[in-house]
Order: structure tokens, then C-alpha cells, then sequence
């Protein structure tokens, strides 16, 4: 798909994040927005998927590690005909399939249920795994966020899938450097994240705007290149990006907008979208 | 007893491991550098491309279970009790419990007969802590026959199973013709009207010989093997409240939480029935013999001999 195709994708993203959101009055609007571009290029773009059989055996596999960013991931999911768009408006209330953190007993396209932090990225280095022990050609991909890699667990699997030169593996690093508590440096710095991951023997690729389409595409087509080692994309991004009171303010780390706030971020995405 | 064949139960993992990968390619099996120990490397040496140890990260090991799962395989992940319950316990609540994913949990070296190691690696929590996850099911398996048959079921049904062994060699007391082995129903091994002395895993044999002891002094106990725990055979816990009156339960695991928590938690909604819990009482167990800490700590037939006649 075309860069320009994707960017208004990204935009119905950040949209149908900003809907879920307000519509369940509590979820996570800055991370989904920080990774807007990398579902849009994810889910319209790189993924072997197929939403007609969500459950095909050789789909590509996508675990959200970063599981608290659903309205993002379930906005993408949604405009790549997973289910009804409409749906996200059920985000997080009594009775909805769309729970605050994946499940993927209930929810098609869901590879995996997340939300524990640290646990996804252990899970698709399963799915990789798994690939590797039957010779399927699937690949798998996971996103972490930047304050997650704080878990040890996010090491151990890193670790593990360096170990078994998982080269089947992308793992994303959704580096928009804010966390609940403030800037993850300040937290507990995680920094530099790069070598970390090639410590544990990964091809590290640095993307320098994680919001930019272009170099999104490139690095997982880079990715696509490596053998006999996992990937880590560490992708900048900013933190609430396309809405500008949410841009590098931690405070939209897990909050929902009133009605005025909503009217103005739904404005703005609409002209973003023009 | 001198001449009564023993064997470790997590022996007879490591050989049903084997038996069952010869006639299942999905079967694959996750360790955490204790393969030795937990018998998985017996599985190793038949099948070493299905053999993934994770090092020392029982938590990123359960989790790569849940993806294998995921993804079609159906890995049994193990380490010691203390760390793949204890350590993992959320990761199996959250990558395994929830999305209800056919992992199955080979937790070995449970309770006080760990032994010399001590307090840090005697599990008396794990029971307590499986059975809370929904779905989950948790079997104690009694001796070798019941170990392997146990695993065969294990790997023959859908959803999360936690299995615990022992690391002590133990009696082989099932080995006759009717034994039959159904996740989720337990076995009348002795009949009595006085009585039920509901047992579990290495605790099953000793309370025979209890049961034994007591008959001398006239005190006919029927004797229970609860090799589930979760599903609890709750049909056969109201028949032996009906048809005994009091019961014991026996296991090597916290009085809170476990075999006995579950009976009666059961019986006190149906049938209140006096249910005397012997296991052990909140409290850290130590190093020693294996034996010999279960005997210090009342778990052993003497033990629940003494337990009862006081009752």
C-alpha cells in the first residue's frame, strides 16, 4: 500500500483510539496514538493476514506486549475489517467483547491475550518457536512499550530468542519515552535501548521518526533480510501523536477525554484526514 | 513392604513424556535447567528437537508455552513446584489461564519430601495457588502407574493442567487390573463405615497404612485417592459424608488452600460434615531427609493414626 494511503489509515487510527476511549471513559489514548503509524503499516502493509479467516494456519502473528494500547490496536484491527468500526464505541463496557486488555478467546484477529507487561514478547517468541519446530513460514511480530522493557521477563525472552536465532522474530520498540510516571529515563532509565537488544544478539534497527510511514516501511523490510537472528525495531515515536494537547504528556498516558477535549481531537484528526 | 517396587513420580513423567512423543509430533517439551532433576531430560535424549531448555527464567518459559500453544503445540513446561507455580504463578494466571491455552504444567519436587534443600524449595502453596485459576485443572498423582497415566490424560485433553510430582521415590500401589485412571474421579482404595480418610499424591500410601493401624483398634476407615483436585470428585467427597460421617483429608501441602480447603469448601455448602485437615499447619518446613521431615512434620501414617485417635 502507498505511503499516502497509509497515512490516512494511521489518521482513521488515531480516530477510531480517540472514539474507543472516550466511548469507555477510561483505556490507554497515548501509547495507541504514539503507535498509530506502525498498526497502520503493520496491519495494511506487512502482515500476512487474512481478516475473512482470522485464524488462517499461516497468518503472520502479532502479539500487542504493550497490551494496554488497544484502543489503537483494536482501531486498527477494525479498519482492516476484523470487525465492525462501529464496535469500538463498546470499548471497555459491561458485556463487550473489546475488554480493556486483548483476549484472544473473544476477539477476532487477537493472536494472543496481553496486558501483563513483559509476558507478550515471551509469547511470540513461543509463536516463533513453534514456526521454527514445523517449519512453518510464518512470521511474528510483537510490539513492546518503551517503559516495559523495565520487566525483566521482556530480557528472558530476549535473551531466549537470541539464544535460538529466532530470525522469524520482529520485535518493536514503541519508544515514545514517557511512561504512567514521567519520562522513562527519569523512571528507570531503560537507555540505550539499542545495544541492549544487540547485546542479546538481535539485528537492532533504529527508526528515527516512528511515526513516519517511510521509515517504518524500510525497517521491516530490512527486517526481512536478516537470518539467523531476531530483529529489534526501536522506533521513536511521540507519545499522544495527531492530537496536540495529548503530544509528550504523559499525564494521556491512561486517561479519556471529556466531551470538549474529544470534540477538539476528533477536529483536529478530521483535518489531519483532509 | 521391604520388597514393594518404588519409583519417583517424576520418573514416570519423564518416561510418559517419551511414551507419548513417540505418538505425538505436537508434544514438545520446555525446561528450565533443571531437566535432570525434573526427568525432562530423559525426553531429551529421545527427542532432542522438541527438548527447548529456557535457562533459569521460569517466567518467560511459561509464557513461551502459552505462544507454542498458541500456535498449535502442546508444550509441557517444568521446573520445581516453588518455581513454576510460585515464581510463574502470574504468568500462568494471565499467558495461560486466561486465553485457556492447552499448556501443561510438569511441576516437580512438591512439598516437605524435597527434602534436604529446605524451606526455599519445599512448595506447600502450589495447590492452593492452581486451583484458583479458572479452568485450570490440577492433579497429584499417587505413585508411578497413576503418574504416567495421569500425563497420557493430561496431554489428551484441552486446556491448561497443572501436574505435580515428587521428587522421592514412592510404593507402587496401583498396579492391579482395575486400576483406571479419569481426570476428575477419585478411588475407593479401602472401604470402611467409621470414616473417610481422603489422601492425595505420596500421602495416598500412607494413609492405607494408617487406615491398617486403625482397623487393629477396631476403627474401619474408607480410604479416599483424590488424585484431582481441581475438578474435585465432589459426587464421591458427599457419598463419603453420607455414608462415614467425619473426614480426613491428607497431603503434603498448607492445610490452607489445598486437598482438605477444597473438601471442605465443598461439604460446608452441601452436607456440614466435620473435615479434619492434615498437612502442614502455616507454617515453613526445613532441611533434612525426606522422609524423615515428613514423619517430624505428621505426615505419615503414624501421623494421621495419632490425628485421628485424638479426634
Amino acid at each position: 500500500m502507498n505511503t499516502s494511503e497509509l497515512k490516512k489509515i494511521a489518521n482513521e487510527i488515531r480516530k477510531g483510539a480517540i472514539t474507543a476511549v472516550y466511548s469507555g471513559k477510561s483505556g490507554h489514548p497515548g501509547g495507541s496514538l504514539s503507535a498509530a503509524d506502525i498498526f497502520a503499516v503493520l496491519y495494511f502493509d506487512e502482515l500476512n493476514i487474512d481478516p475473512a479467516d482470522p485464524d488462517k494456519a499461516d497468518r503472520d502473528r502479532f502479539v500487542l506486549s504493550k497490551g494496554h494500547c488497544t484502543p489503537g490496536y483494536y482501531a486498527a484491527l477494525a479498519e482492516r475489517g476484523f470487525f465492525p468500526v462501529e464496535d469500538l464505541k463498546t470499548f471497555r463496557h459491561v458485556g463487550s467483547y473489546l475488554q480493556g486488555h486483548p483476549d484472544k478467546k473473544h476477539i477476532p484477529g487477537v493472536d494472543m491475550s496481553s496486558g501483563s507487561l513483559g509476558q507478550g514478547i515471551s509469547a511470540a517468541v513461543g509463536m516463533a518457536l513453534s514456526a521454527k519446530i514445523s517449519n512453518d513460514s510464518f512470521r511474528v511480530y510483537t510490539l513492546l512499550g518503551d517503559g516495559e522493557i523495565q520487566e525483566g521477563q521482556v530480557w528472558e525472552a530476549a535473551m531466549f530468542a537470541g539464544a535460538k536465532k529466532l530470525d522469524n522474530l520482529v520485535v518493536i520498540v514503541d519508544n515514545n519515552n514517557l511512561q504512567i510516571d514521567g519520562p522513562i529515563d527519569q523512571v528507570n532509565n531503560p537507555y540505550p535501548i539499542d545495544s541492549k537488544f544487540a547485546a542479546f544478539n538481535f539485528h537492532v534497527i533504529n527508526v528515527e521518526d516512528g511515526n513516519d510511514i517511510d521509515q517504518l516501511k524500510s525497517a521491516f523490510a530490512e527486517a526481512k533480510t536478516v537470518k539467523g537472528m531476531p530483529v529489534a525495531i526501536v522506533a521513536k515515536t511521540v507519545k499522544g501523536k495527531g492530537v496536540s494537547y495529548m503530544e509528550n504528556n504523559a499525564g494521556w498516558h491512561g486517561k479519556a477525554p471529556n466531551d470538549e477535549e474529544f470534540r477538539i481531537a476528533m477536529e483536529e484528526l478530521g483535518k489531519a484526514g483532509e | 513392604m521391604a520388597d514393594v517396587k518404588k519409583i519417583a513420580t517424576r520418573e514416570s513423567y519423564g518416561n510418559a513424556l517419551v511414551e507419548l512423543g513417540k505418538e505425538h509430533e505436537d508434544l514438545v517439551v520446555l525446561d528450565a535447567d533443571l531437566a535432570g532433576s525434573t526427568k525432562t531430560g530423559t525426553f531429551k535424549k529421545a527427542f532432542p528437537e522438541r527438548h527447548f531448555n529456557c535457562g533459569i527464567a521460569e517466567g518467560n518459559m511459561m509464557s513461551i508455552a502459552a505462544g507454542l500453544a498458541a500456535a498449535g503445540k502442546v508444550p509441557f513446561a517444568s521446573s520445581f513446584a516453588m518455581f513454576a507455580a510460585g515464581r510463574a504463578f502470574e504468568q500462568i494466571r494471565n499467558s495461560i489461564g486466561y486465553p485457556h491455552l492447552n499448556v501443561k504444567i510438569g511441576a516437580t519436587h512438591a512439598g516437605l519430601s524435597v527434602g534436604e534443600d529446605g524451606a526455599t524449595h519445599q512448595c506447600l502453596e502450589d495447590i492452593a495457588l492452581m486451583r484458583t485459576i479458572p479452568g485450570m485443572t490440577v492433579i497429584c498423582p499417587s505413585d508411578d502407574i497413576e503418574a504416567k497415566a495421569a500425563v497420557k490424560a493430561a496431554y489428551e485433553m484441552d486446556g491448561p493442567v497443572y501436574l505435580r510430582f515428587g521428587r522421592l521415590a514412592v510404593p507402587v500401589i496401583n498396579d492391579n487390573e482395575d486400576y483406571k485412571f479419569e481426570i476428575g474421579k477419585g478411588i475407593i482404595l479401602r472401604e470402611g463405615k467409621d470414616l473417610t480418610i481422603v489422601a492425595s499424591g505420596l500421602m495416598v500410601p500412607e494413609a492405607l497404612r494408617a487406615a491398617e493401624m486403625l482397623s487393629e483398634d477396631g476403627i474401619e476407615a474408607r480410604v479416599v485417592n483424590i488424585h484431582t483436585i481441581k475438578p474435585l470428585d465432589e459426587e464421591l467427597i458427599l457419598d463419603c459424608a453420607e455414608k462415614t460421617g467425619k473426614i480426613v483429608t491428607v497431603e503434603e501441602h498448607s492445610v490452607i488452600g489445598g486437598l482438605g480447603s477444597a473438601v471442605a469448601e465443598y461439604l460446608s455448602e452441601v452436607r456440614p460434615t466435620i473435615v479434619k485437615k492434615i498437612g502442614v499447619n502455616d507454617v515453613f518446613g526445613e532441611s533434612g531427609p525426606g522422609d524423615v521431615v515428613l514423619r517430624k512434620y505428621g505426615l505419615c501414617a503414624e501421623g494421621i493414626y495419632n490425628t485421628i485417635k485424638e479426634m
